[in-house]
């Protein structure tokens, strides 16, 4: 059944109905941790969604070619965690020599990227789902642009808090969770869109 | 490097050093398997066996790995013991397997995990690293438990699936669904920064 959906429909459904952070609980670590400032929170969102669909189109390929043939399918976590950590130190060394630019900017996030796991849960889902490759790639645009989108849109807000009267023991961590629970309330309005 | 027991190894974890509620660590499983009691139950009893599988196996090669690689290296130990897990659970707890769904595999990027490797038992003997494992495997699954009963509690009002509130309680769904999770844990940390202990962030 899956097999049969249309592209648009993944990319919506991976986008804003099963936001990756605010319905998945994923990558909550550097949200929480990073969003307390713009900048960053734009470096990081970027760097995500590049990373996470460089490695998910490779650990897609990877499975499909190299562990199903083989009947090596239990080994697909070990795989899929050293694709990551390596095509991230890979990458690294491509950005710095072509690109130095873009690599001052993606600064620190780079190599911390590696232990969200935003990046690793969509190319399990990816398998899971049984995607075609090009679902695939939507799929990993789409969960990754959702995690950019949702920790901008919470680090704009954060910047406000900053200066909100609050009581002493909502400050900082706290005050930010039960923010994101009322977000993922809105998220939870798009659920009856469709199914997936 | 000590060569004795100690036992303070063991207790630090459970509420001093708790790896939620202090360190703030490894909050996605956390958060995402807590609506039910027995899902989060078998989270935490998976997750003591990650550690104190990865604790023990990380202290035993802490020698001779070598300095450089030693991060590639713990976090194959770890895969290692969460595939172990995985095929285990699909085998003995089909049911259980597929309510842990995706964050089951996801514990290999939790920072616990790596966090203990690398800060404890890399430094530690065998039987320390044993009982640090075994601490904060049990911290963390206190932290899942006192969520998971929140949620169920006002969820469903039910423990365990055992009707607790009887048959007129009007179930607050919103606590079983995705928003109820954070507002839990937000109010929570809230309450232990007013209660007092050590102030994070």
């Amino acid at each position: 059944m899956l097999n049969e959906l249309n592209i648009g429909f993944i990319f919506l459904s991976a986008f804003i109905v099963n936001n990756i952070v605010m319905i998945k609980f994923l990558g909550l670590c550097s949200f929480i941790g990073i969003s307390t400032n713009m900048r960053s929170s734009i470096g990081m969102g970027i760097a995500v969604v590049f990373v996470t669909v460089m490695a998910c189109s490779i650990s897609w390929i990877l499975y499909n070619y190299i562990l199903v043939p083989f009947n090596l399918e239990y080994l697909r976590t070990v795989t899929f965690i050293l694709t990551i950590a390596s095509f991230v130190q890979f990458e690294e060394i491509i950005i710095r020599k072509k690109a130095p630019a873009l690599y001052k900017a993606f600064g620190i996030y780079l190599p911390l990227i590696t232990t969200n796991c935003v990046i690793l849960a969509s190319a399990f889902l990816g398998i899971d789902y049984k995607f075609t490759f090009l679902q695939n790639l939507v799929f990993a645009v789409g969960v990754s642009a959702g995690y950019c989108f949702v920790i901008i849109l919470f680090a704009s807000m954060r910047e406000r808090l900053d200066n909100a009267p609050l009581p002493e023991a909502f400050k900082g961590v706290p005050i930010a969770f039960i923010m994101t629970g009322l977000i993922s309330l809105v998220f939870l309005g798009f659920k009856g869109l469709f199914k997936l | 490097m000590k060569k004795t027991v100690d036992f303070k190894n063991f207790t630090l974890g459970l509420w001093k050093d708790n790896p939620i509620f202090y360190l703030m660590l490894g909050l996605c499983p956390l958060l995402a398997v807590s609506a039910a009691l027995k899902d989060a139950l078998g989270m935490g009893v998976a997750f003591i066996f990650v550690l104190v599988g990865s604790n023990i196996t990380v202290s035993i090669i802490r020698k001779i790995v070598p300095e450089h690689i030693r991060i590639p290296v713990f976090i194959v130990v770890i895969a290692t013991f969460v595939t172990i897990m995985d095929y285990s659970l699909a085998a003995f707890s089909p049911q259980l397997h597929k309510n842990l769904g995706v964050y089951l595999p996801l514990m290999v990027v939790n920072c616990i995990l790596l966090g203990r490797a690398e800060a404890f038992a890399s430094k530690n003997n065998v039987i320390n690293s044993t009982l640090d494992g075994l601490g904060m495997g049990l911290g963390f699954t206190i932290a899942i438990l006192i969520i998971a009963s929140i949620r169920e509690f006002l969820g469903q009002g039910t423990l365990f699936g055992i009707n607790i509130l009887g048959e007129n309680y009007l179930p607050l769904l919103i606590m079983i669904m995705p928003p109820g999770a954070f507002l839990v844990i937000g109010f929570l940390m809230a309450i232990k920064n007013s209660v007092g202990g050590r102030k994070k962030c």
